[in-house]
């Protein structure tokens, strides 16, 4: 192989075909590797899924690898324990977890992409020193934040209520939003928002009608981090809406099952799956913007 | 929350804002107007959301209130900020240029204040107190923590996962995604979407998951249905209660949370080293190098920087890891962390002053990041 063969890499060039950088001679090992660390990686949850579809009395009797002796025999196959588990709360919990993650997701956003706004854009008193407070409290452990908070809920009797969990969710996920959105919005052409103001266009207009319909890539981004990061959240959830069964989100369903033992070992896998559904078919249907929400902090872009 | 350390590269091209007229204005007046302005935004949707009794009641239809919260939440929010908006253009100009930053950030920093910067602060306090937060117990909950064998015990085990953790998931992202780029496109795709899948999946999701792996049961008490116990039974081996087993125990739920996090170091590591010129790596090639000495001498210190912040991500993920702990084992048998600890402190015994000093000391622990993180900042902001 030399380097004339070769095709240049760089971001333009993605689309086209990839060098065959290896002989394929040498290509076997590669494949083994990859496909041995695919293969762990991948039975647990397909054993969890195979599992989730077979008679409860045989999830308690023996391993889900046993199903492969009667793959094509339909007595093995289920979806009773799906129905079960909806029924005895999930189909609740699911709710509850929308009722709890739209209003969560979509607040920070607007509140911060305001903020973000004036950050990048407006000048005040204080401007650098805020924002650098905002970097600061990027790390700060959430649990630095949950006794003060539950105590304040707990005194206004708040506490298992939605909009006080919006809330907080929403003050948790300010920083990172506020930070993701201002690097991006202050990276916007500065000539563009002149004109703008030029052509008479408030900072209300420039916002509305130019700043944010350019961010819709760093919005995206940030909604589908947020998104999952408050579906899958446990902590605030116990905290915040507690083990009251009526305002269980689909984690705290799933950890109190979890906890009750052998007798309901048969509703697990069918239970985890429910949990996981929508956290997962928005990953397959958005996979370029999942993987750049999750790592958007991380990685430019 | 993954809250990620800022990468050296990304150097935001902040524009120079203009200074309009009556912006750096510090009359008391306009001062007063500012802190308005920045609490409306805030006050009315906390009073919108907590009068209504509406919300909070528990038997309603959730989907109701979801479209509440949706309306309130966009177009709620998006009208306010247009009211306030409108209020501060009826200021003389002067005036309103001082005052509408705040009206447009002003609700957000209320937000943090409360959310963040206040409880921050009184957890503080609360951790040199006692069980019920009325009395100063000077530093007796911190002694307890350093002296005691349940919380030494969670320390230890908080320092070995976050050392083995990241150091773990870096690994195996850095072979796989290094392995995986050398296969055609598609394949590539298809291998990595499966090793980033479970990043989509909660700690709590992913410990009953595992369950299905470590399960055990007593020999006579019937087949094993957890795999790693079939396997060793098939092999003649005698079953194994693996969460019970002391030490090794960690390390069996290290697994589950290596198993989370691979998948985001891999993406990672792979686009950086998709980002390696590829006539860097053939002239070493055609030097002579064998892939172990490209990857050794020209990859890994082209991706080093982003190794670095890869690793610290996944480090702070570790350090105030909670749910696996907490769902799988409860911290019983020596597994438990400090970030379960300080929950099953305040939230299973009641005890705020414990619970704050546990999370005080997870805070501190990453007050180095902190300030790595604002020091990278104010570099960028400098060269920019």
């Amino acid at each position: 192989m030399t380097a004339t063969t070769e095709t240049v890499r760089s971001p333009a060039a993605a689309a086209a075909p990839k060098p065959s950088k290896v002989r394929a001679g040498s290509r076997f090992p590669v494949y083994l590797g990859v496909g041995l660390i695919t293969l762990l990686w991948t039975i647990p949850s397909l054993g969890l899924l195979i599992n989730s579809f077979r008679e409860p009395s045989s999830i308690r009797a023996t391993g889900w690898w046993t199903v492969f002796g009667e793959f094509f025999d339909s007595a093995t196959w289920t979806i009773q324990n799906y129905t079960e588990v909806l029924e005895g709360g999930f189909a609740n919990a699911f709710a509850n977890s929308l009722a709890v993650t739209i209003p969560a997701v979509v607040i920070p956003i607007t509140v911060a992409a305001f903020a973000a706004y004036a950050f990048a854009w407006m000048e005040f008193p204080g401007r650098n020193l805020i924002f650098v407070t905002v970097v600061g409290l990027l790390v700060v452990p959430l649990q630095m934040a949950l006794i003060p908070i539950l105590r304040i809920y707990t005194g206004f009797e708040l506490n298992g209520t939605f909009p006080a969990i919006w809330l907080a969710h929403a003050g948790f996920g300010l920083p990172l939003a506020i930070y993701l959105l201002r690097n991006y919005m202050g990276s916007l052409s500065s000539s563009l928002i002149e004109s703008a103001k030029i052509d008479g266009a408030d900072h209300f207009t420039i916002f509305t009608r130019l700043v944010v319909p350019l961010s819709v890539p760093v919005l995206a981004s940030f909604a589908i981090f947020q998104f999952l990061w408050v579906w899958n959240d446990f902590l605030v959830a116990i905290v915040f809406l507690g083990y009251d069964p009526a305002n269980r989100v689909l984690t705290v369903e799933l950890a109190d099952l979890a906890g009750r033992g052998e007798g309901q070992l048969s509703l697990l896998p069918a239970a985890a799956f429910v949990t996981m559904i929508l956290p997962l078919v928005v990953f397959f249907a958005l996979q370029r913007f999942f993987v750049r929400g999750l790592t958007a902090g991380s990685v430019k872009g | 929350m993954t809250t990620p350390p800022i990468e050296t590269e990304q150097v935001p091209v902040t524009p120079a804002v203009p200074v309009e007229e009556g912006a750096h204005d510090h009359t008391p007046q306009v001062w007063i107007l500012r802190i308005l302005s920045a609490l409306v935004v805030p006050a009315v949707l906390v009073l919108f959301f907590f009068t209504f009794d509406f919300l909070q009641q528990r038997d309603i239809n959730k989907l109701v209130q979801v479209g509440v919260a949706l309306i309130v939440g966009v177009l709620g929010v998006w009208a306010l900020y247009w009211g306030m908006d409108r209020l501060v253009n009826a200021l003389p100009s002067r005036a309103a240029a001082g005052v509408r930053p705040f009206a447009f950030a002003g609700p957000a920093m209320v937000l943090l204040a409360f959310y963040l910067v206040y409880p921050a602060v009184n957890t503080f306090i609360l951790s040199f107190q006692n069980d019920a937060g009325d009395a100063f117990v000077g530093v007796a909950n911190y002694t307890r923590i350093f002296t005691e064998s349940t919380y030494l015990v969670a320390i230890r085990n908080s320092i070995a996962w976050v050392i083995l953790v990241p150091a773990v998931a870096v690994a195996i992202g850095l072979g796989f995604a290094t392995l995986a780029d050398k296969l055609p496109r598609k394949s590539e795709a298809a291998a990595k979407s499966l090793i980033f899948l479970p990043m989509a999946i909660s700690f709590v999701g992913a410990s009953v998951v595992w369950t299905f792996i470590y399960r055990f049961r007593p020999e006579g008490f019937g087949e094993q249905i957890g795999l790693l116990n079939a396997i060793v039974v098939a092999f003649g081996g005698e079953p194994v209660d693996w969460l019970a087993v002391p030490l090794w125990n960690n390390l069996f739920l290290m697994v589950i949370l290596v198993w989370l996090q691979t998948g985001f170091a891999m993406v990672i590591l792979s686009s950086a080293i998709k980002a390696v010129p590829e006539e860097i790596l053939e002239a070493s090639r055609i030097d002579g190098a064998n892939e172990w000495q490209v990857f050794r001498r020209i990859v890994i210190p082209s991706i080093a920087s982003t190794v670095v912040v890869v690793w610290t991500t996944i480090l702070i993920t570790t350090w105030k890891v909670f749910d696996i702990v907490y769902v799988m084992t409860g911290g019983r048998e020596g597994t438990g962390v400090v970030a379960q600890q300080m929950v099953t402190e305040f939230f299973t015994f009641n005890n705020d002053g414990m619970g704050a000093a546990l999370a005080v000391i997870l805070f501190i622990a990453v007050v180095p990041i902190l300030v790595i993180n604002i020091r990278r900042f104010r570099e960028q902001e400098a060269t920019r």
